[in-house]
């Protein structure tokens, strides 16, 4: 029997299973060897970027002697002593509270001057604003190493040296013109109608500033904490070279006294460093909420 | 922008049209202060507002893309004004609740502007004015954004609304249809030149110059330029009879040739020779009307003209047909110029 013998909705049922036997894939379906060699590599990003801190977390919790063995035990007999050690006998309290003071307000001048910055770029024209966009992009092509000696000199005459002060200048004079930068771009997606209304509704300039477009651009402001925080937080060559006292000395600087010259202390070392970690996550974790998108949404158009 | 002389009524109802770029928006802007002046003076009632931040003139503007302020909710947005104003809670609330009723947006005031469709936000740009109750309301372009229908529904709501708080408008549309519609009074703008500011009607009947006449009403008036003669104009080889005055007029001022400009729907297709010939390229039957798309022959070569006819019995395409103008809504021009001659 042929299938034209057949009614329509017969011949359109065998079509169907025909179908259905041969599994046609779709679109959006991966073949089994995609899939695999997908997941191998997801696998092996995941190793290369977790293996790290975990090696250096059990470290930090075995013996001094203990810290480079050829025993395939993961760890025996953890403690924190390593901890206790690095918190009470050594300076790390001290560069702790640097590091946290000197990357906090590098945060909060930075965030303050780019955003103000940025708002002016992006909403005004005045003479030299070309100039100052320029300048704020040509500033990010010098390695931060070739400003050392210059910013050294400037900061002898200025009596800068040695400051944490200083070194929040310092930063800021790499942060500040990226971030200027950024928000620049990011200020440009807020309709300028919503200015306008703010001032026909009786808003300063600054007010416009402070209570219309900076909550809108919130996003923006987040990353550039964040950026900001980081730039200061694990910074070394500037620390190093313009800090010298003890007391003055910011994590990074510090940490290098673990490392001797015959001898490192990598259960001091690690304990160290997963320390350091720690205000970087919770700084990310109060700036992650604000990454949200759509926040102009619904104010313009239909 | 040049030279805009413009008085405006109390309570009136003032329409800014023109095509894009004709500075309409500028002047709106410039009577909000979001733009500056080079020279004359901008007075609100006997108030020279010409140097005074837009916060200081006691105006409210309506925006193209309404700019609400997307991080507050409906209610807060309506009533930032008055918070910046220093109004007190109550007072605010009250003032909200009212222009929230009137535009019936009361179940949506705790809501954020993301989750109102796009007639809504009209409307709450609409109330962000109302709240204020200012001297002056500036609308841009307010209805551009919403789609054909809900346009004409708003159209005849701000009308209303309008006329029932009495506040002074100031309406910037480039839709001529809109301004004839909603205006008091239009003032019709080009290249930053006031054209003419009247009344629709006025605007219509009387249109002071080629522009104007060809801006105002749809479908466009036919404007061709024809010779004159003693009795009249020569159109396609019929002599169109033309007022002794405007004739005299014309000659006096040493034309010999004119631009007679009359609308589609002043037409009537005539049975006997009388009318203009039209050889007819498009028939578009809108119902009982039909729009007749053709050609007349004129000394410049053939000048595409509309004739309203009969929606029923519409002429066919390729047939030649006599259109018949009234004489009392025949426009005349001076071709060079622009403008009109006679009353």
């Amino acid at each position: 029997m042929s299938t034209e013998n057949l009614t329509p909705d017969v011949a359109h049922e065998i079509a169907v299973g025909e179908a259905s036997t041969k599994k046609v894939r779709r679109r959006d379906e991966r073949s089994p060897a995609m899939s695999f060699l997908l997941h191998f590599g997801l696998f092996i990003a995941l190793v290369w970027s977790l293996v790290p801190p975990i090696w250096a977390f059990l470290t930090s919790l075995k013996p001094n002697d203990q810290a480079i063995t050829t025993e395939l035990k993961i760890i025996s007999d953890p403690s924190l002593n390593n901890y206790v050690h690095v918190l009470t006998e050594t300076d790390l309290p001290r560069w702790f509270l640097n590091s946290i003071i000197v990357a906090f307000f590098t945060m909060l001048i930075g965030i303050f001057l780019s955003a103000t910055a940025g708002y002016a770029v992006s909403r005004f024209r005045f003479p030299g604003h070309k100039q100052l966009m320029w300048s704020f992009l040509i500033t990010q092509m010098f390695p931060m190493a070739i400003l050392i000696v210059p910013i050294y000199n400037i900061f002898a005459r200025l009596g800068l040296l040695n400051s944490l002060g200083g070194l929040v200048l310092a930063y800021c004079t790499t942060a500040v013109p990226f971030c200027a930068w950024m928000l620049k771009g990011y200020f440009d997606t807020i309709p300028i109608e919503i200015d306008e209304a703010g001032r026909i509704d009786g808003l300063s300039p600054f007010g416009t500033f402070w209570r219309l477009v900076l909550p809108l651009a919130r996003p923006g402001l987040a990353v550039t904490a964040f950026y900001t925080f980081l730039t200061a937080w694990g910074e070394v060559a500037y620390a190093t070279a313009f800090l010298t006292s003890d007391s003055k000395k910011t994590l990074a600087v510090g940490l290098q006294t673990f490392v001797g010259q015959f001898k490192t202390e990598w259960g001091y070392l690690t304990a160290a460093g997963i320390l350091v970690t720690i205000p970087a996550v919770i700084v990310f974790l109060l700036v992650q909420k604000n990454l949200v998108a759509g926040l102009t949404a619904g104010g313009t158009k239909g | 922008m040049d030279a805009l002389d413009l008085q405006v009524a109390d309570g009136e109802f003032l329409v800014l049209v023109g095509p894009s770029g004709c500075g309409k928006s500028t002047s709106l802007r410039m009577l909000a202060g979001l733009e500056d002046i080079d020279g004359g003076r901008i007075l609100i009632g006997t108030r020279d507002v010409t140097h005074l931040a837009p916060k200081e003139r006691d105006i409210a503007m309506v925006f193209q893309n309404y700019a609400l302020y997307p991080h507050m909710t409906v209610g807060e947005n309506m009533g930032f004004a008055l918070k910046l104003a220093k109004v007190p809670k109550d007072e605010i609330e009250r003032r909200v609740q009212e222009a929230a009723k009137i535009l019936d947006l009361g179940e949506y005031l705790a809501r954020k502007p993301k989750a109102l469709s796009g007639g809504q936000r009209q409307r709450v740009a609409m109330g962000r004015a109302i709240v204020r109750e200012p001297q002056v309301f500036l609308m841009d372009e307010p209805l551009s954004n919403l789609d054909a229908k809900l346009r004409v529904q708003t159209r005849t709501q701000i009308a209303q609304l309008q006329h029932r708080l009495g506040t002074t408008t100031l309406y910037v549309t480039h839709d001529q249809t809109e301004a004839m519609t909603m205006g008091d009074r239009v003032a019709v703008m080009k290249d930053g030149l006031l054209q003419q500011c009247d009344t629709p009607r006025a605007l219509y009947d009387h249109p002071t110059n080629i522009f104007v006449a060809g801006f105002i009403g749809s479908p466009a008036m036919n404007l061709l330029e024809v010779p004159l003669s003693n009795e009249g104009v020569m159109v396609g080889g019929t002599l169109v009879p033309v007022e002794r005055s405007i004739i005299d007029e014309a000659h006096k001022q040493g034309l010999r040739s004119v631009t007679l400009g009359f609308r589609p729907e002043d037409t009537a297709i005539e049975t006997d020779e009388t009318g203009i010939p039209v050889v007819v390229d498009v028939v578009e039957i809108l119902g009982v009307d039909a729009y007749v798309y053709g050609n007349v022959t004129t000394p410049a070569g053939p000048v595409e003209v509309v004739v309203r006819g009969s929606g029923r019995f519409p002429p066919k395409v390729g047939d030649t047909i006599r259109a018949g103008i009234s004489q009392e809504h025949m426009h005349v021009f001076n071709p060079s110029t622009g403008s009109r001659i006679g009353d």
